[in-house]
């Protein structure tokens, strides 16, 4: 079902680029310039990769990112931010957007995320699920509710059962998982994607609550997007099974 | 400390071999001050005074050489002794007074007291007193923003002397003072300086501070000692360009024979002193007659000369003459009117041999 | 050996102080129009921060308790960073004003290097010194127990480092403004170095350590990037109001985040203001 609404939108987007230059044949020779795309922090790794096979395909263009979190992201492009495309790690802050017309047409989730608890390498606490999160001697950092990762800590840990008190709340799952790396704590809250992007400092416990809270990510071709056919180009790659491929990769599960 | 040996009445309070050596500048002084004594430290501009000054006080090390206090040895370049500035027993007045701006002048001059241990209370009384002495009590509590500048210089006496310093140094103290503050603080100073009973070192490029306030002056130049003596023998005998410019004097040197004295150019002066030898020639411009002929009746020392300057000098016209030797002539205006003289005029020269001082240059005047 | 009498040399009276010059009341236009400018570009953004701001609930907002225990949050960690500060770097600025050491050029770079250094590397920077794995911070926790990530004095330290380098450049340039022979006449009265230090340095310097310790406190008070990183955010505790303002807009409420701006803002503009007239009618 996803894969055919992938192929489907594909081949919309392929139909609207060849409209907007006049009647071209070839698609992918339509798409030049610069694509900014704005997107969630949790998908530097794989977004970087899929940007680099983006312009391998198409000559001539050039992807430009600006990870960083999702709500950031979606302040900056409601106050007018010259981007093409937003990636969001989570529907609410895609919402601010498309809410407020800053989107072309409606969103499209294209993977879906779950936490898993980050441990240093080698788990020197033996963290093998959230109830061990709760001990005094254990440092635990997550991301502030606000963000994506913290909402959906906080959905994962109210569906245990278990409260947990932080010694910090990050404003990006980037920051939360630095915390573990640099040993400050001993535990955070974080995508299975950013686990396994740092697998050589951390290691990911999965638990079984995390199903309780998967979190979706939507994309979008924003309304004012300076190069739209660029961007539609690359929503499409991204929802491509090549796109879906890196994604399946670093973590993701298909949506 | 070991109580102190008082001093033979003969012995100088300081007796101090200053060497100091900066880049190509080299300064190599010896002093020696009774106690009571004030010592005025001439000299033109970058003569070294005041680097003299700042090795006696210990802010600018010796080369060589030492400096020695009431017995005491403060600095001995050789033995590696230097006593900081600090433990040094003595008070110094800066040229422009350097008053703490945040104190008021009670507590400048507390200051001293206050840091050799002295306590709050008796370090204020002490402080009062001085003021009183120098005239200020009222301005006590000022700050010194608050004070003029012959109050400023006041209090910054007061704050040397509060500690009794077996050597006061004081660094053009009337420097910084207007014409009129200058007269009455000097007369107050040489008060004050009278009545301190330690050794006292003035320095100063001034020579009316020199000689009013100093009791023997010591006359430097690059460095070095060029004369020194009370001020009848120096104003009466100079020995320098320098020295001859301070008192008011036209200077020559040459090899004298009897009465006359001749230059290296040839030209011959006419003295009244008999001086056989290396030799000195000195006289005032007001010694100097100017004529538009050749003078008759002919005093000895004449000469033509041209005129290469004419400026006021106090009541009378200061003309500058060029001819075998250079000089410096002193008319009233009557007579100037009376000659008509201009720049590039010819005239003639005459000196009276009875204004016309010789005097040795090899051997130095006894003092 | 000619010498010709010139006029007796009659010192010229130096004025104790230079007369006070007048403003002129003619303003260059090339000076003028920069100036203008200079003056609209830094407070447009102020002006934009007031014009958005949703005045209505501005009260409601800051009788919010996050919002008042993340602002005195604030204001204590940033008086406590400049108090550590003035004790550390008025010391630094004098050794590096007043002392010839080798090397001096280079400590003296090296002293703003939290200037130049992005405020987020800051953090890390201080993670690896003194946090839990740190070069200093592995013995801080083995033998005296403390760890400072995400403690309010590990925000001391984050701010503290940031705003250093602005607190002894201030001293440093005071201290070589000021004249030096006021430390030799000191001297001169029997004052060792340390008390004309105490007595006679630090208050001739006093206004340019009052200006650095403005521009230091000022700097704790907005500090973000190393607060977060090496102390974290968590309310109560690290939270201070520029977190609190950056996390409310995280959650997209730009409007609180506003006003959360405004009133540190508003709290430290009046607090300097205060501070300035007390010293101006004091001084």
């Amino acid at each position: 079902m996803a894969g055919l609404t992938a192929v489907a939108l594909a081949g919309l987007v392929g139909c609207g680029g060849t409209d907007d230059t006049g009647g071209n044949a070839a698609p992918s020779a339509e798409v030049t310039g610069a694509v900014t795309v704005f997107a969630a922090a949790s998908l530097t790794e794989s977004f970087t990769q899929i940007g680099k096979d983006f312009e391998a395909a198409h000559p001539g263009s050039t992807v430009t990112f600006n990870f960083a979190g999702s709500s950031a992201l979606a302040t900056q492009i409601n106050q007018g931010a010259p981007a093409d495309v937003f990636a969001s790690a989570a529907p609410t802050n895609m919402a601010t957007v498309t809410d407020a017309g800053n989107g072309d047409g409606t969103a499209t989730t294209f993977v879906r995320n779950q936490l898993v608890i980050a441990v240093p390498k080698g788990n020197p606490k033996g963290v093998k699920g959230l109830a061990d999160l709760t001990g005094a001697g254990v440092k635990v950092a997550l991301c502030a509710e606000q963000v994506p990762c913290g909402a959906a800590a906080k959905k994962a840990l109210s569906a245990a059962n278990v409260a947990i008190t932080p010694v910090t709340l990050e404003q990006d799952v980037k920051a939360a998982l630095a915390k573990v790396r640099l040993g400050e704590v001993d535990a955070a809250l974080v995508y299975r994607t950013d686990a396994h992007a740092a697998a050589s400092d951390v290691d990911g416990v999965e638990f079984a609550e995390s199903a309780g809270a998967i979190n979706d990510y939507p994309i979008v071709v924003l309304k004012n997007a300076p190069n739209r056919a660029g961007a539609q180009a690359f929503v499409a790659y991204v929802l491509s099974d090549k796109g879906q491929a890196v994604l399946t990769a670093a973590g993701f599960q298909a949506p | 400390m070991t109580a102190t040996r008082p001093e033979p009445a003969t012995g100088p309070v300081l007796d101090a071999h200053l060497a100091v050596d900066r880049g190509t500048f080299r300064l190599d002084v010896r002093l020696r001050i009774g106690a009571g004594e004030v010592v005025a430290l001439l000299g033109p501009n970058g003569a070294g005074k005041t680097t003299a000054l700042r090795a006696l006080a210990g802010l600018q090390p010796l080369t060589a050489g030492h400096v020695t206090l009431a017995g005491r040895d403060l600095d001995r370049s050789d033995g590696r002794l230097r006593t900081p500035t600090e433990r040094r027993p003595i008070g110094v007045v800066f040229q422009d007074y350097l008053l703490f701006p945040h104190l008021t002048a009670l507590d400048n001059v507390a200051f001293g007291p206050r840091r050799h241990g002295v306590d709050r209370r008796t370090a204020h009384r002490t402080a009062a007193e001085w003021l009183h002495r120098v005239g200020l009590a009222e301005q006590a509590r000022r700050k010194p923003r608050q004070l003029s500048g012959g109050q400023a210089q006041r209090v910054a006496l007061a704050r040397a002397l509060a500690l009794d310093p077996v050597l006061l140094l004081l660094d053009e103290p009337l420097a910084a003072l207007d014409a009129g503050t200058r007269l009455d603080t000097r007369a107050e100073l040489h008060r004050h300086l009278a009545a301190h009973p330690g050794a006292t070192l003035l320095v100063t490029h001034d020579p009316l501070d020199a000689l009013v306030l100093a009791d023997r002056l010591v006359i430097i130049e690059h460095g070095r000692v060029v004369q020194e003596g009370d001020a009848a023998s120096i104003t009466a005998q100079p020995r320098t360009d320098y020295v001859a410019r301070l008192v008011g004097l036209n200077l020559y040197r040459g090899t004298a024979d009897g009465h006359s004295v001749r230059m290296g150019s040839g030209f011959a002066l006419t003295a009244a002193d008999r001086v056989h030898g290396d030799a000195f020639v000195a006289f005032p411009p007001s010694a100097v007659a100017l004529h538009p002929h050749r003078p008759d009746g002919s005093p000895r020392n004449t000469w033509p000369a041209t005129i290469t300057g004419l400026q006021r000098h106090g009541d009378n016209l200061r003309v500058q003459l060029a001819g075998p030797i250079g000089v410096a002539a002193d008319i009233t205006p009557a007579a100037a009117a009376h000659l008509h003289l201009t720049t590039g005029q010819q005239v003639w020269v005459a000196v009276k041999a009875a204004e016309t001082r010789a005097y040795p240059a090899d051997t130095r005047p006894t003092t | 050996m000619v010498r010709i009498d010139e006029r007796n040399a009659a010192v010229e009276p130096r004025p104790a102080r230079p007369p006070r010059r007048r403003h002129t009341q003619r303003v260059p236009v090339a000076l003028l129009l920069p100036a203008v400018a200079g003056l609209a570009f830094l407070v447009l953004p102020l002006a934009g921060l007031v014009v958005r701001a949703p005045w209505a609930t501005l009260w409601q907002r800051l009788t919010e308790p996050g919002a008042l225990t993340a602002l005195r949050l604030s204001l204590q960690t940033a008086t406590v960073a400049t108090l550590v500060c003035l004790a550390l770097g008025v010391p630094l600025a004098w050794l590096l004003a007043r002392v010839e050491f080798p090397g001096r050029r280079v400590v003296r770079a090296l002293v703003t290097v939290p200037l130049v250094l992005p405020p987020v590397v800051g953090g890390v920077a201080l993670l690896l010194v003194f946090g839990r794995k740190g070069l200093l911070g592995t013995w801080l926790d083995a033998a005296v127990g403390v760890t400072l990530p995400f403690t309010t004095t590990g925000v001391v330290v984050a701010e503290a480092f940031v705003a250093m380098p602005f607190l002894v450049i201030a001293v440093e340039g005071a201290l070589r403004g000021a004249d030096t022979r006021f430390e030799e006449a000191a001297a001169t009265l029997g004052a060792g170095r340390w008390t004309t230090f105490t007595h006679v340095t630090l208050p001739l310097i006093a206004p340019g350590i009052a200006a650095g310790g403005v521009l230091c406190w000022a700097r704790a008070l907005g500090e973000f990037g190393a607060t977060i990183t090496f102390a974290g955010n968590y309310p109560g505790i690290t939270q201070t109001m520029p977190l609190a303002v950056y996390q409310t807009m995280e959650g997209g409420d730009l409007s609180g985040a506003v006003v959360l701006s405004l009133i540190l803002l508003i709290v430290s503009v009046t607090i300097l203001a205060a501070l300035r007239d007390k010293w101006i009618t004091s001084g």
